[in-house]
Order: C-alpha cells, then sequence, then structure tokens
C-alpha cells in the first residue's frame, strides 16, 4: 500500500505521520524546502501521540510514483490547483477529499476519473514547524463514498487509518456528516472571524438579549431549515456540536479567525458561500447566513 | 440665560464654545476629564477647522459646584447618560434639558431625574484635539423638539434654539422631533457598524452590491421600526447613505465605530443596533438583522 498526502498543514501531515507508520507514505507539498527538511528529519508528532514517521516527500508531482491512495489535505483555497496538479497522472489512484465546506469532490472529478471517497475530519493539530505537528483533538474522521466509489472500498480506507492510529468511522452516505459541519463550521468559523473571539462561552451563552450564542443558535436553526430542504438529515445537531466544543478546557481559534487576522485569505467561499448557495438553490430564505457570508467577504476585501 | 453642557467632548464643546460667545448666555460645562476642565478653565475653549471660535465658561468635574440652569444640553456618549444626568440633575431642577447625543434611550434616561425633557439630534461634528482645543469638523443643523412622556414646553425650546442659532448652531424646533432622530439613528445603525465589522470606509461599504444590500436589510428593519411608532422620517435614509458615498462626500470616512473599534473603545451599539431592536419587540416587529449585527459587535467588544 502506498498512500500521497497531497497538502501538508497541520492536518495533512497527522494524516501523513500517522499512515506512514502502517504504509509507504508520499507528502506531495508546495515549497522546496518544505520538501528537504521532511526527507531529511521525517516527520515529527507530538501531544496525542509522540512518534517521528519516515516519508517521502517531493514538490513536483512528476517526481512521484505511482500510488494507491491519494488524500487531497489542503485547504480548501488551495484544492483547486492540488487537484490539478494531479491532472493526467496517478490511474491507479483513490483519491480522499476532507475539504472544509461543500464541493470539494466536484473540484477534483474535473480533473480526473479517480475513484473519490468524501471526508470529513474533526481532528486538529498546530504545526511547530515544516517537519513537526502537535496532534491535538483526537476526534475522528468520516468516510463516505462519492458517486459509484463502492462502499468496500471506502470501508478498507478507515480501517487503514484506525491501524494507523487515528479514529476514523465509513459511513454509507457522508452528507448527515459532512452537512452537520458544513453548518458548524459557517457558523462557529464566521462569527468567530468578525468578532475576533475564539470558541469559547459565548458561543454558548443565551441569557442576554445580546449574548452571541442566540445569534449562533439562530445561524444553527437556519443552516438546518436549508439541510431539511435539501433532503439531508443530519448526522449531529450543530447547536449541540457548539455547546459541546465550548466546554472543553481550552478555546478553539477557528481558522478563518487566525486566517483574518493574519490578513490571509479565508475559506469563506466554500464554507458559508456554500451554505448560501445551497439556500438559494433550495429556495430556502437564509438572512442571517447571508450576512455573515458577505460581512466576512467584506473583510477579506478589506485586506487590500 | 444659563446653560450648562453634561459632557464637553467633542460635540458638546461645539455648543459650548459657541454659546459662550453670547452676551446673554452663561456656559458651564461638565465632564470628568480632567486635564480637558483645567485648560477649559485656564485658557478657555477653542474650536478651529470649520469655524474658528474662542469661549470663556466655567467647566467642574464636581457636580456639586453647577448653580441653578435654565437649560442643560447633554451630549456624552450614550452609554454615560444615565450617570451622568444623575450626577447633575440637581442643577436642573427648574429648567429643560436637551440631547444632542446619538442612538435611542437618551431621553428616557434623562427623563428619569429631569421633568422637561427635549429630544434632539444634531449633525456638526468634530474630534477632541487636546485639552482645551477641539476640531470643528463638519458644520450641520440640529432639531430639537419636545420628549413627549416629560415634555418641556414649546417656547423654552424656542429659547434654547434662538439662542443656539445666534451662536452659530443653527437650530430648528419642531413639535415631533422623532423624524430627524431616526432618521439619523437608521443611518448610523445601517451603516456604522458595518464598516467597524468589515474594516471598510463608508464608500467601500456602499461600492459592495452584496454588502450595500446588507444595509438595505437594515434600514429596511428600521424604517418598519419607525412606521410603527407612527414616525414619519424627514428624508429617506437611503439617499444619505448614497449622498454620503459619493468621493468628495464621506467615501473615504470611517464610521466613528470603526475609530472605537481601531482603539477598542466601547462602541454605542446598544443604542443604536440595540435601541432599534428593543423598540422592534415594544411595537411587535421583527429585527433580526439588526439583532444579529448587535450581538457580533457585542462579541467583538468582549473580545478585548
Amino acid at each position: 500500500m502506498r498512500a500521497c498526502v497531497i497538502g501538508a498543514g497541520a492536518i495533512g501531515s497527522l494524516f501523513a505521520a500517522h499512515l506512514a507508520t502502517v504504509a509507504d507514505v508520499l507528502v506531495l507539498t508546495r515549497r522546496q524546502e518544505h520538501v528537504q527538511e521532511l526527507n531529511d528529519q521525517g516527520l515529527r508528532v507530538s501531544g496525542g501521540h509522540d512518534f517521528t514517521a519516515h516519508v517521502t516527500a517531493a514538490s513536483d508531482p512528476g517526481d512521484l510514483p505511482d500510488f494507491d491512495m491519494g488524500i487531497i489535505a489542503t485547504k480548501a483555497t488551495g484544492l483547486e490547483a492540488a487537484a490539478e496538479s494531479l491532472s493526467g497522472r496517478f490511474p491507479g489512484a483513490m483519491i480522499m477529499t476532507v475539504q472544509n465546506g461543500l464541493g470539494a469532490e466536484e473540484v477534483v472529478r474535473r480533473h480526473g476519473n479517480w475513484p473519490l471517497i468524501s471526508a470529513v475530519t474533526f481532528m486538529s493539530g498546530t504545526k511547530h514547524s515544516d517537519t513537526h505537528v502537535e496532534y491535538i483533538l483526537d476526534t475522528p474522521t468520516w468516510l463516505g463514498p462519492y458517486g459509484d466509489t463502492p462502499y468496500e472500498r471506502v470501508q478498507e480506507l478507515a480501517q487503514l487509518l484506525v491501524d494507523s492510529g487515528l479514529k476514523a468511522e465509513a459511513l454509507p452516505d457522508l452528507r448527515p456528516a459532512q452537512w452537520s459541519k458544513l453548518i458548524f463550521n459557517a457558523t462557529v468559523n464566521g462569527v468567530a472571524a468578525l468578532t475576533g473571539l475564539p470558541h469559547d462561552a459565548h458561543f454558548a451563552a443565551e441569557s442576554g438579549e445580546a449574548d452571541l450564542g442566540r445569534l449562533v443558535h439562530a445561524l444553527v436553526d437556519e443552516g438546518k431549515r436549508v439541510a431539511a430542504a435539501a433532503g439531508v438529515e443530519l448526522h449531529d445537531d450543530p447547536w449541540e456540536m457548539n455547546v459541546h466544543a465550548t466546554k472543553r478546557g481550552s478555546a478553539h481559534y477557528p481558522s478563518m479567525l487566525e486566517d483574518v487576522d493574519a490578513r490571509r485569505p479565508t475559506e469563506v467561499q466554500l464554507i458559508n458561500g456554500a451554505l448560501v448557495r445551497e439556500a438559494e438553490r433550495w429556495g430556502v430564505d437564509a438572512p442571517l447566513q447571508t450576512a455573515l457570508y458577505r460581512l466576512v467577504a467584506a473583510r477579506e476585501a478589506s485586506y487590500s | 440665560m444659563r446653560v450648562c453642557v453634561v459632557g464637553c467632548g467633542a460635540v458638546g464643546s461645539l455648543f459650548a464654545a459657541n454659546l459662550a460667545r453670547l452676551e446673554d448666555v452663561e456656559v458651564w460645562a461638565y465632564d470628568l476629564f480632567e486635564e480637558h476642565v483645567e485648560a477649559i478653565n485656564r485658557d478657555g475653549l477653542r474650536l478651529s477647522g470649520a469655524g474658528d471660535v474662542f469661549g470663556r465658561l466655567t467647566a467642574t468635574s464636581d457636580p456639586s459646584e453647577l448653580p441653578v440652569c435654565d437649560f442643560g444640553i447633554v451630549a456624552t456618549k450614550a452609554m454615560h447618560t444615565a450617570a451622568a444626568i444623575e450626577a447633575t440633575a440637581a442643577a436642573f431642577a427648574h429648567g429643560c434639558v436637551a440631547t444632542v447625543q446619538n442612538g435611542l434611550g437618551n431621553e428616557e434616561a434623562i427623563a428619569n431625574h429631569v421633568e422637561r425633557v427635549i429630544r434632539g439630534t444634531t449633525f456638526p461634528a468634530g474630534k477632541l484635539l487636546e485639552p482645551g482645543h477641539v476640531q470643528w469638523d463638519v458644520k450641520g443643523d440640529t432639531t430639537l423638539g419636545p420628549f413627549e412622556p416629560r415634555p418641556a414646553p414649546l417656547d423654552e425650546i424656542e429659547r434654547l434654539a434662538e439662542a443656539c442659532t445666534r451662536a452659530g448652531m443653527p437650530t430648528t424646533v419642531v413639535r415631533d422631533a422623532r423624524g430627524p432622530q431616526w432618521r439619523k439613528v437608521i443611518f448610523n445603525a445601517a451603516t456604522n457598524p458595518v464598516g467597524a465589522l468589515t474594516r471598510l470606509t463608508h464608500g467601500r461599504v456602499c461600492e459592495d452590491p452584496e454588502l450595500r444590500r446588507l444595509v438595505s436589510g437594515l434600514v429596511d428593519e428600521g424604517k418598519a421600526v419607525a412606521a410603527a411608532q407612527g414616525i414619519e422620517l424627514d428624508a429617506d435614509p437611503e439617499d444619505l447613505i448614497d449622498h454620503a458615498a459619493k468621493p468628495e462626500i464621506a467615501y473615504g470616512h470611517k464610521a466613528s465605530m470603526l475609530q472605537d473599534v481601531e482603539s477598542r473603545r466601547p462602541t454605542e451599539i446598544d443604542y443604536l443596533n440595540g435601541g432599534i431592536v428593543r423598540f422592534g419587540e415594544e411595537h411587535s416587529v421583527p429585527t433580526p438583522l439588526n439583532r444579529a449585527i448587535w450581538s457580533l459587535v457585542k462579541g467583538l467588544e468582549q473580545s478585548w
């Protein structure tokens, strides 16, 4: 079994290092120094797990041998370029997407006919350097078939991830989980990016008139109406996911907040934009999610 | 005639310095900023910019020093109204008190301590450059009228308006001053927080069609709340918003709330969008967008 992880941020690094304990792992990443350091030093995991894995890194897909399993773990903003770089290559590979939002599979499909697996991941990590990632939340990755990918292949990959030490579960239909995360992400990331608050107790507070939890709840309710109109029965209630997450010891800094603070492009188009486009597609009014989307997109526009 | 300006910041100073030029008006100022009070008493109060004015008046941070006054003009930030009027109310036991502040709820707070209240809206603006010296940025009109539940007599309102006009602050008296007030509140509530949340200037907010639509959504809710109270706006806030977006007017203007956010000062959001939500509740008019914006800006304040 040979796997290739495309994009070596925190999530990609966690997949690559763990899979390297049960398979040959290739890493495709953009920066040459990153490639060099991974090849020289391997990839260290600390935190929840503690080990250093050997991986083979490259920045040019032409330098990679054929592989069986590709995991595209770039941010949603880097997906198009990643899929394009695989175009016309690796005919025997199956490809998994783990991007936030909706529609990652369609983007990859435009660049090749590989069987696809959809995934959402709730694990989290912090990259301390190009060769060191801290495994923070050992929450699971959920996988499901996309299009006519046989479910057995999904189960095999889920098992491989479990064997590598990660939490993973195969689901015959991923959409309920994908939508739960979409609604959760659009709401929590958007509100965090605009308020500057990490995902803390403010997000669950509903007693005062202007308490943020009331807005979060209303945003989630809108998202649930969109999911219902799309015929999706949610895997988890995003409001409960929110309340639960605010009760963990340390408050998480959602990536959209980190992006806005660093004046980087955010995933707002692929997360909040996706939800608003679905609302339009199914004819559901979503004025609050629409407002949130416009405000974050405008905040991004304020960088220049 | 003896007038006390309560809260002698930028707007209060415009009234205080101009009125102090009149022979027949004795001006006092109450403010908690000690250096400003000392500078005014030592060197007088100076305005420069749209008008160059020098006025002699007596300032104090000690309410017990205030003599009995014919009029009060409250010009604090809205969140300080209650404390300021509670401290100074004894000076107005036989007088009338006008508010020239932003937002909703100031008249109600004043009426808790004063018998005769004047509802007011003012458009001149400036900023405090240093103690005793205020930059006068924009000239503009002031409208005064009786606060219906605890009204000041019309002839007294006329007397104050006549003095202000003669002093160079054009002021008109109307029977129902809610129209101009709500026009300004709706304008401010629809544009200030959007600028504060996105960090965009007024012109850039307006040239993004999606964001401009959100602004209109906020305006529509405000108009509905005004209409439910039988208030006739004296101008359409939409026209004011488009007018201000012109390059020669205020395209590059950073809303005062954006300036507050950039310097991490408390904003007047409770009295703008929060005020629209409260009046909406009283008249059973839903205001979901104003409520969302209120929560987001409160969250932003909590992140400091």
